[in-house]
């Protein structure tokens, strides 16, 4: 049936082209590389390579968790969740336990606050690292992984991946482990890191500070490698008048008025679309973008002093168009994340960490709505409990999945630059396009098997 | 086993969390690739080849279109190691298994539930044979490290087979009976180092049960403390759900 359908869509491309352009190609790359979870890419050529028609699918294997949790006891919401996505799991650890306080009307401490931010921050520099490092770095150097720069750029990499040790030693201090933590807990913590472990987290992550700027120096010497493509679309974030805002914030939006997280569907508008038929979202455009660019967009002026150094140095300036940028505003962010967590360091050095008891649960039957920007972007957790603190219903909006139309957009806005270029060098804008907006597709809960079997072969050539 | 195997990567439905501990062994990744040959990772590498020795294998088998892959992968590779919870027992994917399939499409999709394919979630081993398991959800980075060596050598890594009760016990945790708390370690199997119970949370028995666990015991353990058998079966589903007996 899934070949029967791909055939269909050459057949469709074949009556959309002009009489005297023969023998059109479809250009597929297969489960795009270096991204969380699976993708492809479907690009439709004519004779002379000018791009008929470019679309992003998704194909990873549908897995309804929210259904999952459905009639599950509060303690074990944020521990399922958290299997959504094995990058993003403290942010949707997090999240849940937002939603799952809101609906119990329940407040936690000021150094539970502190703490979770910290997790954020851990979980920002680790997952930005990875991406920034492991997965667009080879594109700029012109490798196909990671390991081969083990020869070629030595001392870089050894520079990031000292980097990213230092992330995963915060991430283990703070909530136990570095992939589905232990410690986060609705109404506090389980475990408090001791101060003396604090104390040596501070000074690696002074350390850590002058390690990303040798990160920010590569990369504004590979300036020139981006594309130069700008689009402006909807920038949507969560946003706070006092800080640059990751754990809360209302969600606010470029082009849009500020709502509380509650309010969260009013903005998401999740459709349906004939053609991909995974699900998509907009607000007052066709698509928005959510993620590192949109925060900086949004809250650059809040960023910490050298975070808003790093960017004058990488040529970043709100507004930003073009969203191969999303890995500067990522590498931005790195630095912002290292700074910050230093100042919440000191200050609950300087307080003493208390051994607090979680705060105390009373269940009761409502609705809670949790809203955390995670490294990519906008995620929002939302839950019915039953009056025995049973889960009713849950709803799950991934940022992934409220890029996928603005990755289309994106898409369609690029054709023209990419007609005449040879295959090779459009899969390769293609992919960098796509693996800008570091997709998280197994978070994506709510996408549809398009295109079925994964094929041998990286790209596909069909002439017909 | 040739002198540097040729090594690769492959996921099924799951959060990619495995291969992302792999990433994370850092430094130590850079050992490990020094003495084998990684010709498939997608999370952090383009090329790819089918000709490999080794086959990591991380998530559940959840689509009838699934198993010509995983055949495929078994054809090819001369050694298949499931890597973590869901392509070892399964592990949390098998929570749709106690949902009608309609009602969890439904609920998800809804009326373009119809769209997807799936069945019953279940680990590798229900699909094809599977050599060697790495429990865990997520991996452990030393176990890993740990196993790949012993592959190496031309050995298959086993697991612990006493229950998380035996490691927790050295890790000095209070039992978390004795505070309340329903925990799963009396039935799981060890390699983790009691890891969630050290950082103050329960066992939730990611590693699937251990060889020869008594669940009659374990039922009596749970009953004397007054746990009533809906919260046992929370606890039980969570990861065991694969698991006929439960």
């Amino acid at each position: 049936m899934e070949k029967a359908k791909s055939q269909k869509k050459i057949k469709n491309s074949k009556k959309n082209l002009q009489p005297d352009t023969a023998g059109p190609r479809v250009l597929e790359v297969k489960h795009l590389t270096r991204v969380e979870g699976h993708g492809n890419i479907v690009v439709e050529l004519d004779s002379k390579n000018h791009v008929q028609d470019c679309k992003w699918h998704v194909v990873e294997a549908p897995r309804f968790f929210e259904a999952m949790v459905q009639g599950r006891p509060y303690e074990d919401i944020h521990h399922i969740v958290s299997r959504i996505c094995g990058i993003c799991s403290i942010g949707h650890q997090l999240c849940s336990i937002q939603a799952t306080e809101d609906a119990f009307g329940l407040n936690v401490s000021e150094q539970t606050l502190d703490l979770r931010k910290l997790a954020l921050h851990a979980e920002n520099l680790q997952s930005h690292l990875l991406h920034i490092g492991y997965l667009v770095l080879p594109d700029l150097l012109g490798v196909d992984s990671v390991f081969p720069l083990a020869e070629t750029h030595r001392d870089e990499l050894v520079n990031l991946v000292a980097c990213r040790r230092i992330s995963n030693e915060f991430s283990r201090i703070i909530c136990g482990r570095t992939t589905h933590p232990q410690r986060l807990i609705p109404g506090g913590m389980e475990i408090f890191p001791t101060s003396q472990e604090l104390v040596e987290l501070k000074s690696k992550l002074e350390q850590s500070l002058d390690r990303i700027a040798g990160i920010v120096d590569l990369f504004a010497a590979l300036s020139d490698k981006w594309p130069d493509f700008k689009r402006p679309t909807e920038y949507v974030a969560l946003v706070s008048p006092t800080e640059y805002a990751l754990y809360s914030g209302e969600i606010g939006s470029s082009k849009d008025i500020i709502r509380p997280a509650m309010l969260y569907q009013q903005v998401t508008n999740e459709y349906c679309v004939p053609q991909s038929t995974a699900k998509w979202t907009r607000n007052t455009g066709d698509s928005y973008m959510v993620g590192a660019l949109a925060r900086f967009n949004l809250n650059h002026r809040l960023l910490s002093p050298r975070a808003q150094k790093a960017a004058q140095k990488l040529g970043l300036k709100a507004p930003e168009y073009n969203p191969y940028l999303n890995t500067i505003a990522q590498l931005v962010e790195c630095v912002h994340s290292a700074e910050d967590s230093l100042e919440i360091i000191s200050r609950l050095l300087d307080q003493g960490i208390k051994e607090e008891k979680p705060a105390r649960i009373r269940v009761k039957a409502g609705k809670g709505v949790g809203a955390v920007e995670v490294p990519r972007g906008l995620l929002i957790h939302s839950y019915e409990y039953s009056d025995q603190g049973r889960i009713i219903s849950a709803d799950c909006v991934i940022p992934t999945n409220q890029n996928h139309s603005n990755i289309q957009m994106d898409m369609n806005a690029i054709k023209p630059m990419l007609s005449g270029l040879d295959p090779e060098a459009i899969e390769l804008k293609l992919s960098m396009l796509v693996r800008g907006y570091d997709p998280c597709i197994s978070c994506s809960t709510h996408l549809i098997d398009v295109t079925g079997e994964p094929k041998e072969s990286l790209v596909k050539f069909i002439r017909v | 086993m040739p002198n540097k195997p040729k090594v690769a990567f492959f996921d099924f439905a799951g959060c990619e969390g495995d291969q992302l501990q792999v990433a994370n062994l850092e430094e130590r990744l850079l050992d490990i690739v020094s003495h084998i040959e990684v010709v498939r990772f997608r999370e952090i590498k383009t090329l790819k080849q089918d000709n490999y020795d080794i086959a990591f294998v991380e998530g559940s088998i959840t689509r009838p279109e699934d198993e010509p892959r995983i055949r495929e992968i078994r054809k090819n590779a001369k050694i298949l190691v499931a890597l973590g919870a869901c392509a070892t027992i399964g592990g949390i994917n098998c929570l749709k298994n106690f949902i009608n399939e309609s009602e969890y499409k439904s609920t998800v999709y809804g009326d373009f539930g119809r769209w997807y394919s799936t069945y019953a979630a279940r680990p590798l081993s229900a699909v094809v044979k599977v050599d060697m398991d790495i429990h865990g959800c997520p991996i452990d980075r030393n176990e890993f490290s740990r196993a790949v060596k012993e592959l190496l050598l031309g050995k298959i890594y086993s697991p612990p087979d006493y229950p998380v009760c035996v490691e927790c016990k050295m890790a000095g945790n209070i039992c978390r009976y004795e505070q309340g708390r329903l925990c799963l370690g009396i039935i799981t199997r060890a390699g983790c180092g009691a890891c969630c119970v050290t950082e103050g949370s329960v066992c939730w028995g990611c590693r699937g049960l251990a060889p020869e666990a008594n669940m009659d015991a374990a039922g009596q353990i749970m009953d004397e403390h007054g746990f009533s058998w809906l919260e046992a079966q929370d606890h039980l589903r969570l990861y065991f759900g694969y698991n006929g007996k439960l």
